[in-house]
């Protein structure tokens, strides 16, 4: 309703009206995210329960001590939080990302005057609370069927936190880049799932990484999995087992070099190769 | 609101006044893909309030021109205004007074209808009520229903909730009946009128003709990616004036004559041959004759 003017009703002003602060679109996008996560059957069963029915059923088959005093569920239970947070992050996103991008939802985002930036935010919110949720159910059932040691002491639980947050950050930038590889939504959990499957194979979730060839350690020591396992290690090992890693020491300096490097190329790929638009959608 | 609608006939050759009163101005507007020339010159003025349909086949050029007037596709020539901004150059604010209700691929959202529009509206400045923009959908029954158990009819409902829930000025609806039945076209059409009544300004594609006929203030028919037409839905293609045929039998023969006056034909023969005439039918070419000559298709 213009009030000043008097010339006709066909003039609406013309300004646009000031747009809702980017930190209320934040919130909303955040709760719709985790909202919608945990109404998907597949995506809770995958990803949040399924790190946690691994280490019930490997559990009870290979219930054998690898050092004195430490059973293979303890190392498995790192490993299987390393998965956890690789599968928050990096299956979940570039997944669930690929498919929006399927169906056009990420095209009518973008045609909306919502920050760019606010689809993000929701998607880190979601990983953050997805990423948790899984560990907490890990450690859960680890002490409660398997009487898994919790880290040790307050700087194991800070290994155990700065660990996870770069993890979750890294493989939910690789996720979001990789999404824009996959063709068709439909097809994008028959393409992830088996890269996150090898990468576990060969990072020492299923078997102790040191037992492997070398060939095999010094490929899974390109990709990031291979560091959040072991970085994990220390949170969830006894120090006295770190003379028994590859180099003798957990090497958690190394570990925060590589999963940063992957994070700032996941950030970097995500920039350059991120897509709104389907590629059949020209 | 205005009742003015810009010259019909001469929309060609009129300089786009760059007024309020124009919602979308396009000046020889071209888009390639490779060698291939989607839209090939077009020329379009859209007045404030006007429902206008571009109506044409697949593969006319009707999505092409759409999207690039969204802001999805870029150019490769032309002048281009929306609301008076180039959508090439269009920010968050722009995209603020824009509806956009896009050709629709399903999915399987897990949010219910009311969590779907409410995210939608968090994004404007001044939205409309989410149960307001529900009802007006008639999807009130469906409030707390996940979309992904919508049919296709109420799919389409709720995206077009979706497109009118930040009070666009001008909406654009791409191809919104597209494998509906009949009944659920019916239903639809009725709610674009209810949206008429709003005042808002849109902009629809289509291929069906009674769609185009039965919604748009005026048609602009396309084909090759050039704009062949625009007028009124009663007057498209001269249909108004095209000549009518008038047939009978005479002799045991058909006959058949071409006329701009078919009454007194008709007169004329009646008298000659005594009262009734054996065989008459008048035709004139229906929308869908000159529609199917337009494009270039054997009618």
């Amino acid at each position: 309703m213009s009030v000043a003017t008097p010339t006709t009703e066909t003039t609406e002003p013309d300004a646009a009206p000031q747009l809702p602060p980017a930190s209320q679109v934040y919130l909303a996008r955040s709760r719709v995210e985790i909202v919608e996560f945990f109404r998907q059957k597949e995506a809770l069963v995958f990803t949040l329960i399924f790190p946690s029915l691994l280490l019930l059923i490997f559990g009870a088959v290979l219930n054998y001590d690898i050092a004195p005093g430490l059973t293979f569920v303890q190392y498995f239970m790192a490993g299987m939080v390393a998965s956890g947070v690789l599968a928050s992050g990096f299956q979940n996103l570039a997944i669930t990302i690929a498919i929006e991008r399927s169906e056009g939802r990420l095209k009518r985002l973008s045609g909306t005057p919502m920050p760019k930036s606010a689809y993000f935010v929701g998607k880190v919110v979601q990983v953050v609370v997805v990423g948790v949720a899984t560990i907490a159910l890990l450690m859960v059932v680890g002490v409660v069927v398997y009487g898994v040691d919790l880290p040790a002491t307050a700087e194991k639980w800070m290994t155990l936190v700065w660990v996870t947050l770069l993890g979750l950050a890294a493989c939910s930038l690789l996720g979001i880049a990789f999404s824009s590889a996959i063709k068709n939504g439909k097809s994008a959990p028959a393409i992830v799932t088996p890269i996150a499957l090898v990468l576990q194979f060969i990072s020492g979730v299923f078997f102790v990484f040191t037992d492997l060839p070398s060939w095999m350690q010094s490929i899974a020591a390109i990709f990031p999995l291979k560091w959040l396992t072991q970085g994990m290690r220390a949170a969830f090992l006894p120090d006295s087992f770190a003379v028994r890693e590859a180099a003798g020491s957990f090497e958690l300096g190394t570990v925060a070099l590589v999963l940063g490097a992957w994070t700032i190329a996941g950030m970097v790929l995500s920039i350059l190769v991120f897509r709104w638009r389907d590629r059949a959608d020209g | 609101m205005t009742t003015d609608s810009p010259g019909v006939a001469d929309h060609q050759t009129t300089p786009a006044p760059a007024d309020v009163d124009v919602a979308i101005s396009v000046r020889g507007l071209r888009k390639s893909y490779g060698v291939h020339e989607a839209v090939a010159g077009i020329d379009l003025d859209i007045a404030r309030g006007e429902i206008f349909a571009l109506l044409g086949p697949n593969g006319a050029g009707k999505t092409t021109t759409v999207e690039i007037l969204e802001g999805y596709r870029r150019r490769d020539a032309g002048e281009v205004s929306v609301l008076g901004v180039d959508p090439a150059r269009a920010d968050a604010r722009w995209k603020s007074q824009i509806g956009i209700v896009l050709q629709s691929k399903g999915g399987d959202s897990e949010l219910t209808v009311a969590e779907t529009v409410r995210v939608q509206a968090s994004y404007f400045a001044n939205p409309r009520p989410v149960e307001e923009v529900i009802g007006l959908v008639g999807l009130t029954e469906k409030l707390k229903a996940r979309a992904s158990s919508l049919s296709g009819g109420q799919q389409r409902r709720l995206d077009v909730a979706l497109g009118i829930v930040g009070r666009p000025r001008l909406l654009f609806l791409d191809e919104p009946t597209t494998g509906f039945d009949p009944e659920a076209r019916r239903q639809f059409w009725e709610l674009i009128g209810q949206l008429r009544q709003l005042g808002t300004t849109m902009l629809l594609t289509t291929h069906y003709l009674d769609e185009a006929e039965a919604l748009a203030d005026r048609v602009g028919v396309i084909a090759g990616g050039r704009i062949v037409e625009v007028g009124i839905p009663a007057e498209l293609g001269g249909r108004h004036l095209a000549p009518a045929r008038v047939r009978w039998v005479e002799d045991g023969r058909r006959r058949e004559e071409t006329t701009a006056t078919p009454t007194a034909v008709v007169q004329a023969l009646s008298q000659r041959l005594g009262g009734e005439i054996p065989g008459l039918a008048v035709q004139r070419p229906s929308l869908e004759d000159i529609y199917l000559q337009m494009i270039g298709e054997p009618a």
